[in-house]
């Protein structure tokens, strides 16, 4: 498995439909309402911090600029708040990329955590300035779930690229 | 002067630099941004694209509730039946009610004429059905399935069986926003049902503090029941007439909302806070809890308070887009 550069093993590169499939996926599930329970993690940031790691080259801040446009829509929340904590959060993956992919799967998710407070906290920061109060600690829970899920999202959205070039009936992955 | 005659090769050809686009884009969002709270220049784009979203968000929301209806789905013939029976009662509790109501309101009409008042605004009501909640976790707003084109206005009322819900504050073609009495930004104008004593009522959004609120709170969530503190009786003084399980009632004060709709119970009044007693309400309508409710409103506007006379300090005036019924 190649879940770091300092693996063997070669990996397929990534479809695109399926990058935008999964980051599609990741904006349903940040639309579905989970209630006002804490640590649910942000989908569409998790999944766009994925990929700005992975492919730094084809997913960066414009992808997460719509992305944000999209879940602000849905949310509810003022025009550009999750526009602008993506695009920041983008800038960052893509900056990192390089430098994150040396590591193990567990420092990896220790370099997502920061990112992922980062742009939570720059949507706190959003709120305060509309006049709203700061939120309570707990509501920095998301991102530490988040960070939590980096491991078996890794598996999950590598998934497809683990297949081998020629195809085998008996191991399809 | 190039060094070597190679040509660059399209991979080293980057474009302009991450940072500048980086500065770039959060431009682009705080302009956003701004034209959104201060000016409200998003709310059509926002509209369109809300509605081209929606069926994303229908499903999201479908299933979710797929999910926390499984229960629902396979419950007994027995409870069913046993809720019939509640129903059939209720109904006719209320069928008697009713026939009562069409012969006082005749009776109200006649004796108002005979006084020489004013005929009360009449109204308009048009039933919804709650889609979802908005799941943003700092507000708490649900989306109706009813829109403009049902004649849904901004900044109507929307109650259930129970009592006063919240308030449309967003209305997209075919759907709208309702922000919660809970959520806290929402303010209502009140009056205690037994002495007619005024305040205003905020919701709290509610908090939680420690480590041990949050499986505390999962339950809550599960079972989507609104705690005490939910709601807040503010700028009512300290020694004033209230104590715990008064019944608090719209004032209709604010010219946005029917008096006389019951809006919360009152949990407990602390009064050593401060000049102001701290007040702790609990929502009477099923807030984040009914699905089916009513969005009531005043079919003409009531007219405007009367302009001071010189010499007094106008009135402050709300700038537009608060402006009570905001119709245009």
């Amino acid at each position: 498995m190649q879940l770091s550069n300092r693996s063997n093993r070669l990996l397929r590169p990534p479809k695109p439909w399926f990058v935008y499939l999964s980051l599609f996926i990741g904006l349903v599930l940040s639309y579905v309402p989970f209630g006002h329970r804490p640590g649910i993690p942000d989908w569409a940031a998790l999944v766009l911090v994925f990929w700005c790691i992975r492919e730094p080259q084809y997913i960066g801040m414009g992808i997460g600029f719509f992305l944000g446009i999209l879940v602000d829509i849905g949310h509810g929340t003022p025009m550009g708040q999750h526009a602008l904590a993506y695009v920041v959060l983008a800038f960052i993956a893509n900056g990192l990329a390089r430098r994150i992919m040396w590591f193990p799967s567990l420092l990896q998710a220790l370099h997502v955590l920061p990112m992922l407070l980062v742009a939570q906290a720059l949507m706190a920061g959003v709120r305060v300035f509309v006049g709203e109060e700061f939120p309570e600690w707990n509501y920095f829970l998301s991102s530490i779930v988040g960070a939590a899920l980096w491991l078996p999202l890794t598996y999950l959205l590598l998934l497809p690229q683990f297949q081998p070039v020629d195809r085998d009936e008996n191991r399809p992955i | 002067m190039p060094v070597s005659n190679f040509q660059t090769h399209p991979v080293f050809r980057r474009g302009v630099s991450p940072k500048v686009r980086l500065l770039i884009y959060i431009t682009v969002c705080v302009v956003m941004l701004v034209a959104d709270l201060r000016f409200r220049y998003m709310e059509p784009l926002r509209g369109y694209l809300f509605t081209a979203a929606s069926p994303v968000s229908t499903v999201a929301s479908e299933s979710a509730k797929l999910v926390s209806n499984a229960t629902e789905h396979f419950s007994s013939l027995t409870d069913l039946q046993d809720e019939n029976v509640k129903l059939r009662q209720y109904r006719l509790e209320g069928a008697e009610r009713l026939l009562r109501f069409d012969e006082l309101e005749q009776e109200n009409v006649k004796l108002r004429e005979l006084l020489g008042m004013r005929k009360k605004t009449p109204v308009k009501s048009i039933a919804a059905e709650v889609l979802y909640n908005v799941p943003d976790s700092s507000s708490r707003k649900v989306i109706l399935d009813r829109g403009k084109k049902a004649g849904i206005t901004h900044g109507l009322a929307v109650v259930d069986a129970d009592g006063l819900l919240g308030q449309v504050t967003r209305v997209y073609p075919t759907q709208s926003e309702v922000t919660l009495v809970t959520d806290r930004n929402q303010a209502v104008p009140v009056q205690v049902m037994r002495n007619g004593l005024r305040g205003v009522m905020f919701g709290t959004g509610q908090g939680l503090r420690t480590l041990g609120d949050v499986s505390k709170r999962w339950q809550q969530a599960v079972q989507s029941d609104i705690g005490p503190g939910s709601l807040e009786l503010r700028f009512v003084l300290a020694n004033a007439d209230i104590k715990p399980d008064d019944v608090l009632v719209t004032s209709g004060l604010d010219g946005i909302f029917l008096p006389g709709f019951p809006v919360a119970k009152v949990e407990s009044v602390d009064r050593e806070a401060g000049d102001f007693a701290h007040i702790a309400c609990r929502p009477l309508g099923g807030v984040e809890k009914s699905l089916r409710v009513l969005v009531l409103g005043r079919s003409e506007l009531p007219p405007s308070p009367p302009r001071p006379e010189t010499g007094e300090p106008p009135l402050p005036v709300l700038p537009k887009a608060q402006q009570p019924g905001g119709r245009d």
